[in-house]
């Protein structure tokens, strides 16, 4: 901000900056207002068919940065469970997707 | 555009969200300069509870029957309309003042609304700030909404909002329609815009893609007219944001005027050393 100003400019650049980001998403939560809810759904309903899960152990969130927007999907699974046979012993489901950080230990999916 | 076709008027929503951004000032202005030039007009005060359309027209003292009383048969129309005293082509339809805004009725707000369609060429609904009831009923049943914007992020963004409401949630969009819509953006400072202090009109034309209707020009003289209870457009004729209303109500009715921005006659003195480059 302060170089803007530095070199003669105002701060209209910024305003206009600001805005394009915000009402990008603005936009997408006014034309979808329950759009979490129905991810929620959605995919805990594909999840359930393969795996069961106490759906309480269930966190998804929508994030943002600066120029994209994340989906975390982070499920708890019961030790035990009906689990597919290329994971050996996972306890953790996680979707992560365009975080700038992956979240990964041993005892987690990443997809 | 006078009488149309099926000699039916159109129906206007001005509209912008946020508040205090120019709403009543322009319905004012461009209501006036609509019957100036020879259009028979109704301004409608939708700001049930919080109405002011009167006092920007001067025709407080007036009021005798509101919007309210006609929706529930209490008046006829014919009773609640206040004639203008300068121009006779222009009416006001105004608010109640003591009711709330859940005394609107969508039945009867389209009775109303069918009504003055079929009396007037230009029905022009005041919407109150925000995107409560009052707004939803203003806009409901226009066949084109002008969004009231200043050059400012909240404004912008506001009016952002109520494009998205004025594509779904109108009868028009409900019935698979586009509603037209026009930008008015007031307020605007084109030296501070020149010098990046202000967005631009590129700018908020960019992030709000919607057809550009008018620039007022920041001026003394709103708040002049305001106070003696004039449209800017009747008050001083010359000004220059009543230039830019006269030329944006032309443009409405599909005159192509090219897109200046009046700017204020300035003394001597002034343009010597008042003027900063622009």
């Amino acid at each position: 901000m302060r170089m803007f100003q530095f070199f003669g400019h105002g701060s209209a650049p910024i305003a206009r900056e600001r805005l394009k980001i915000l009402l990008a998403h603005d936009r997408i939560e006014c034309s979808h207002p329950d759009l979490l809810g129905v991810l929620r759904e959605e995919i805990l309903a594909v999840i359930g068919r393969h795996v069961s899960f106490e759906p309480d152990n269930v966190r998804i969130r929508l994030g943002r940065c600066k120029s994209t927007s994340t989906l975390a999907v982070d499920i708890e699974i019961p030790n035990g469970c009906r689990q597919p046979d290329v994971v050996s012993r996972p306890n953790r489901l996680t979707f992560d997707s365009g975080l700038d950080n992956n979240v990964s230990t041993t005892n987690q999916w990443v997809i | 555009m006078g009488q149309m076709a099926d000699n039916k008027g159109q129906v206007l929503v001005v509209t912008s969200g946020k508040g205090g951004v120019g709403k009543t000032t322009s319905t004012a202005a461009l209501g006036a300069a609509l019957a100036h030039d020879g259009e028979k007009v109704v301004v409608v005060d939708f700001d049930v509870g919080l109405r002011n359309l009167d006092l920007v027209l001067g025709a407080e003292r007036r009021v005798v029957f509101d919007l309210i009383n006609v929706i529930n048969g209490f008046a006829k129309l014919s009773q609640a309309l206040i004639r203008d005293k300068r121009l006779t082509n222009l009416y006001l339809l105004p608010a109640s003042q003591t009711r709330d805004k859940d005394a609107l009725t969508e039945e009867g707000v389209a009775k109303v609304i069918e009504e003055l369609r079929t009396n007037f060429d230009w029905v022009i609904c005041d919407s109150p700030a925000g995107i409560e009831r009052g707004a939803t009923l203003a806009m409901r049943y226009a066949d084109a909404a002008i969004i009231v914007t200043n050059p400012e992020v909240s404004s912008v963004r506001d009016s952002d909002r109520i494009i998205g409401m004025l594509d779904t949630t109108t009868a028009k969009a409900e019935r698979g329609e586009r509603i037209d819509k026009h930008l008015l953006i007031t307020r605007y400072d084109s030296s501070r815009a020149a010098r990046g202090e202000m967005l631009a009109i590129d700018d908020v034309l960019e992030i709000l893609s919607c057809p550009l209707l008018g620039i007022i020009p920041e001026s003394k003289e709103v708040m002049r007219a305001s106070n003696v209870g004039s449209p800017v457009t009747l008050n001083n004729v010359l000004s220059a944001p009543a230039r830019a209303y006269f030329d944006a109500a032309r443009r409405l009715k599909g005159k192509d005027i090219p897109m200046l921005v009046p700017t204020e006659s300035r003394g001597f003195l002034n343009t010597l050393f008042g003027r900063k480059a622009a």
